[in-house]
């Protein structure tokens, strides 16, 4: 016993402090992404872009895209879409170690596309996206009450805001995984 | 001595005397940051398997009479909702769930797949020369079944006398109902694929001796239907047909077939608007047989329902179930409340 406490002891005393500064993730091969300097997003592997991964054709509406704000209504409803998600303890595991800088510009671009507001849609298709998800269809319902506040918010009248659920509603399919 | 107490007694000081200015510049600084991050969601109650501790130190969450996290009982959700409002649809006459008059393909119940749901409803009808109350329950197991039970008072008021089976004589019918979604989902999915359900609804006539003497063949009888119900996001129209084989006279109440009449599939559909979340107004149409040759005429109406909370919602409708055991123009009020889990 004694003999035992001794030469841990002793080895404690012989082990040597690591140096100052040691780069610990260097050292366990600890890759770390660097958000891009100019869009703050997160790099991702390349793939093929087109306006087919948006999962649907666009409305052909002026009066719908005035509906919403314009570009600039679009973009806010989707990043507060985001925004309430991100906070809706029933959704928000979802959403966590995604990048929200970037699904806030794809989702944005998606429904702008959509719409018919000009946008080009530069995001993976749904199904890729959701492949690993889990997306049950009540965390489908979560987010499109989230949208709906976010469009409330914006004041797009309801006859409007179901013509996008419309188009997103198909996509459950590609979505809800379980 | 001297020189060990000096710089005791100037420790001393400094705690006794510290810089105030610091520790009170802090707690405006840390308001005006919790301040700028606004939080505009309300604070979610903890889940269950949160330790107690952790739960009873947890701010309170919005309260409703049982939350919204319901319960979890192995790998069921019981109570839990999750659906979007008023796509339970609302309770028919007959227990279902539906439009008021007509049957849908809708589960009631606000649970999800692998969760249970309750509901439970109560409905009046004043017409010119009678009255209709009836109430009952359901549940509801996943998007899949939906099982329903039902209680149907007609009071014959002064009629009763004037048809000779008494003043204020009261029809009783208790309908059993159980409905299975095929395939398909009433929003998600193909626009094409509407949401499909089989279902059965048993009824029992509580006045048998009376309605074998109107000349019903039974007292009891089985109904079944198929039902089809799809959301036109574009349109924000809802629409429902329903396809019902039955014997049923004035859906049970009177007894079910005659000497020479039995089985015969009837319509039902309604069509309604929407005009936000919580709702909704259409019209509704149900045909019906008439086996006894008392005029028995097919019903419509024109109704509006509203989801005061995610759990209550309120119906109203102006009804024309023209003619009743030969009393016609049978038009009036109905009033229709609908709890749902």
């Amino acid at each position: 016993m004694l003999l035992t406490t001794a030469t841990a002891a002793a080895l404690m005393l012989l082990q040597q402090a690591p140096a100052e500064g040691t780069d610990w993730d260097a050292e366990f091969g600890v890759e770390t992404k660097e958000r891009d300097p100019v869009t703050d997003e997160f790099p991702v592997d390349p793939y093929p872009q087109s306006n087919a991964n948006a999962g649907a054709g666009p409305y052909n509406s002026a009066r719908l895209v005035e509906a919403f704000g314009g570009r600039e209504g679009i973009r806010r409803i989707a990043e507060r879409t985001v925004e309430l998600s991100e906070a809706d303890p029933r959704i928000a595991a979802i959403f966590e170690s995604h990048d929200m800088v970037r699904l806030k510009r794809t989702l944005s671009e998606q429904f702008c596309y959509l719409l018919g507001a000009g946008c080009d849609y530069t995001g993976r298709d749904m199904r890729t996206i959701h492949a690993e998800m889990g997306v049950t269809k009540a965390d489908m319902n979560a987010l499109v009450e989230n949208l709906q506040a976010a469009m409330r918010e914006t004041g797009v009248p309801f006859a409007a805001q179901n013509r996008l659920l419309a188009k997103l509603a198909p996509m459950s399919r590609q979505v809800v995984t379980r | 001595m001297t020189h060990l107490l000096a710089p005791m007694l100037a420790l001393t000081a400094a705690a006794a005397a510290p810089e105030p200015a610091l520790r009170i510049a802090y707690a405006p600084m840390l308001d005006a940051e919790a301040k700028a991050e606004a939080p505009v969601i309300p604070p979610a109650p903890l889940p269950l398997d949160a330790t107690p501790t952790q739960r009873a130190m947890a701010p309170p969450g919005e309260v409703t009479a049982l939350a919204d996290e319901g319960l979890r009982i192995g790998k069921v959700d019981v109570l839990a909702g999750g659906k979007l409002l008023l796509t339970n649809g609302v309770s028919t006459l007959e227990g279902s769930s539906g439009g008021g008059l007509a049957r849908w393909a809708t589960i009631g119940g606000r649970q999800m797949r692998s969760g249970i749901g309750l509901s439970a409803h109560g409905i009046a009808i004043e017409l010119p020369d009678f009255g209709w109350r009836s109430y009952g329950g359901l549940l509801g197991l996943g998007d899949r079944l939906e099982l329903s039970i039902a209680r149907a008072d007609f009071d014959t008021r002064d009629a009763g006398a004037l048809l000779g089976i008494g003043q204020g004589y009261t029809f009783n019918l208790d309908t059993f109902g159980a409905k299975l979604r095929v395939t398909g989902d009433a929003v998600y999915g193909e626009t094409w694929l509407p949401q499909i359900a089989i279902g059965v609804e048993h009824k029992r006539s509580r006045d048998a001796a009376l309605v074998r003497a109107l000349g019903a063949a039974d007292a009891s009888g089985t109904d079944y239907t198929l039902s089809v119900t799809k959301l036109l996001l574009a349109q924000s129209l809802l629409v429902n047909g329903t396809l019902r084989y039955t014997k049923a006279n004035e859906l049970g109440l009177l007894g079910f077939g005659s000497a020479n009449a039995g089985y015969r599939v009837q319509f039902e559909g309604s069509l309604s608007y929407q005009l936000s979340r919580r709702a909704v107004i259409g019209a509704e149409y149900r045909s019906k047989p008439d086996n006894l040759g008392l005029g028995d005429d097919d019903w419509m109406d024109i109704f509006a329902a509203y989801a005061l909370t995610d759990h209550l919602t309120l119906t109203a409708a102006y009804v024309d179930l023209g003619s009743i055991a030969t009393f016609s123009d049978q038009r009036g009020g109905f009033l229709s409340a609908q709890v749902a889990f």
